[in-house]
């Protein structure tokens, strides 16, 4: 059976997520750090924040997901699971995904459903509040999938530095183009179909190819 | 040994492991080439030499995770980049680092290993038990000695049906009384037509054994 290495692992991430309970907060503390600062830097004015309220929210959502990246397959590839995982009689994208899910699971759902609360933080409109949930939810995803094509490429580099973030930035460009340009339209009072419609189609692309690459990247980087 | 009846394969077509000519290169440098071996059900391969001499690297590129510069792993006679699915289903690696997640305990990790491998295992007996870590089963990895952590990551020995085990330096860390049950373990499984290739340090009085030795990466150059 293809998913019991899915299964299996898929399990095994949350396990340790859940054993990690530290890290899964550090995405939600950086993004509410950065809402804290930023009327503290440009203007506690509502009018002047609801503004900048969608795209700032859609930048600061695309960090969080940029710095957890590392720790998607380095553990893994530290402690010689990677290995037991590779050379399983099974293919190598299931179990990928798995992992990837998992990573969304603890970084950008949590952020997609605290995301009204940030929103009221940043004086955003109440229109946007849903279309910003359902544009994060379909973006972080996105956004894990592409991170983990980064992710397995600059594995074997000790010190990537800013590598990873160069590699995977402009591939995250359309992402925050449409995500904010949904919360935007919604609160223009436009139909925000057709960005949903290309993140939604953006997302089903990744989903398709990403674990693919990433899986390919993986068995390079084992080899270097 | 000659199979008679099969007059027109040679000895070594019959082999069910084949390295060929497999030869490693890194960086410009030549790490080991020419390696050539026949190995038949019930055998023991050891692979020696100093430290660098690519040992490691020859353990990974039989498990696939490396592929060879130049030559060829043949399994029942077809290169194992054909047969991979049935390759790696029979063959069981045990790396340098641990496999285990520090975070987990021997037991979660075990489990996992489990559910992995679930269409490859011996029906039951507790593996943890027989490796002796039934008292620290349930506390996380990190907690556990170098020597405890190899017995676990051993412990898969004891359930895996694999017939073909990869062991980088088994015998690293464990005690003089587990290293015997350890030896006795490998012994059984060639026994029961299994094979097992290693590096060590140790000497291990095992008959029969295979030996491929590689150069220090100094002198071959």
């Amino acid at each position: 059976m293809t998913n019991t290495g899915f299964v299996a692992i898929f399990r095994r991430d949350l396990l340790l997520a859940i054993r990690h309970r530290g890290d899964l907060s550090n995405p939600i503390i950086f993004f509410f750090i950065i809402i804290v600062l930023v009327p503290l830097g440009l203007t506690p004015e509502s009018s002047r924040l609801s503004e900048i309220a969608p795209g700032m929210l859609w930048i600061i959502a695309l960090l969080a997901s940029l710095l957890s990246l590392n720790s998607m397959f380095q553990d893994d590839y530290n402690d010689g699971t990677l290995e037991q995982i590779m050379i399983l009689p099974q293919p190598l994208y299931f179990m990928v995904l798995a992992k990837i899910v998992v990573h969304w699971m603890v970084t950008g759902l949590p952020l997609s459903l605290l995301a009204p609360v940030f929103g009221m933080m940043l004086s955003l409109p109440e229109p946007g509040y849903l279309p910003l949930m359902l544009s994060l939810l379909m973006g972080t995803a996105t956004l894990s999938l592409l991170g983990a094509i980064g992710s397995a490429l600059t594995l074997p580099l000790d010190k990537e530095g800013l590598l990873l973030p160069l590699i995977v930035m402009p591939f995250y460009m359309p992402i925050l183009i449409f995500g904010s340009g949904t919360v935007q339209f919604a609160i223009d009072g436009l139909s925000i179909l057709s960005p949903l419609a290309v993140m939604g189609s953006l997302l089903a692309l990744f989903l398709f190819v990403a674990p693919y690459i990433a899986a390919g990247a993986l068995r390079l980087s084992v080899e270097g | 040994m000659f199979d008679t009846e099969n007059s027109s394969a040679s000895p070594l077509d019959s082999s069910i492991l084949i390295l060929k000519d497999l030869a490693f290169q890194r960086n410009e440098e030549l790490l080991f080439s020419s390696i050539n071996m026949a190995i038949e059900s019930g055998e023991i391969l050891q692979i020696q030499g100093p430290n660098g001499s690519g040992k490691t690297t020859l353990l990974r590129m039989i498990s696939m995770t490396l592929s060879p510069t130049s030559g060829e792993i043949l399994w029942q006679g077809k290169n194992v980049n054909n047969v991979r699915e049935q390759y790696l289903g029979s063959l069981l690696y045990l790396g340098h680092q641990s496999g285990l997640k520090k975070s987990l305990s021997a037991d979660e990790n075990l489990l996992w290993w489990r559910k992995l491998n679930k269409d490859n295992l011996l029906p039951s007996s507790d593996a943890l038990e027989c490796v002796g870590l039934t008292r620290v089963k349930d506390v996380p990895c990190y907690h556990l000695s170098a020597g405890q952590l190899r017995r676990a990551s051993l412990a898969r020995l004891y359930i895996t049906r694999a017939k073909l085990w990869i062991l980088d330096e088994p015998f690293s860390a464990i005690d003089k009384q587990f290293a015997n049950e350890l030896k006795t373990l490998l012994e059984n499984h060639l026994d029961n037509g299994g094979i097992v290739i290693l590096t060590t340090h140790q000497d291990l009085e095992i008959k029969d054994m295979k030996y491929i030795s590689l150069a220090s990466p100094h002198k071959s150059r």
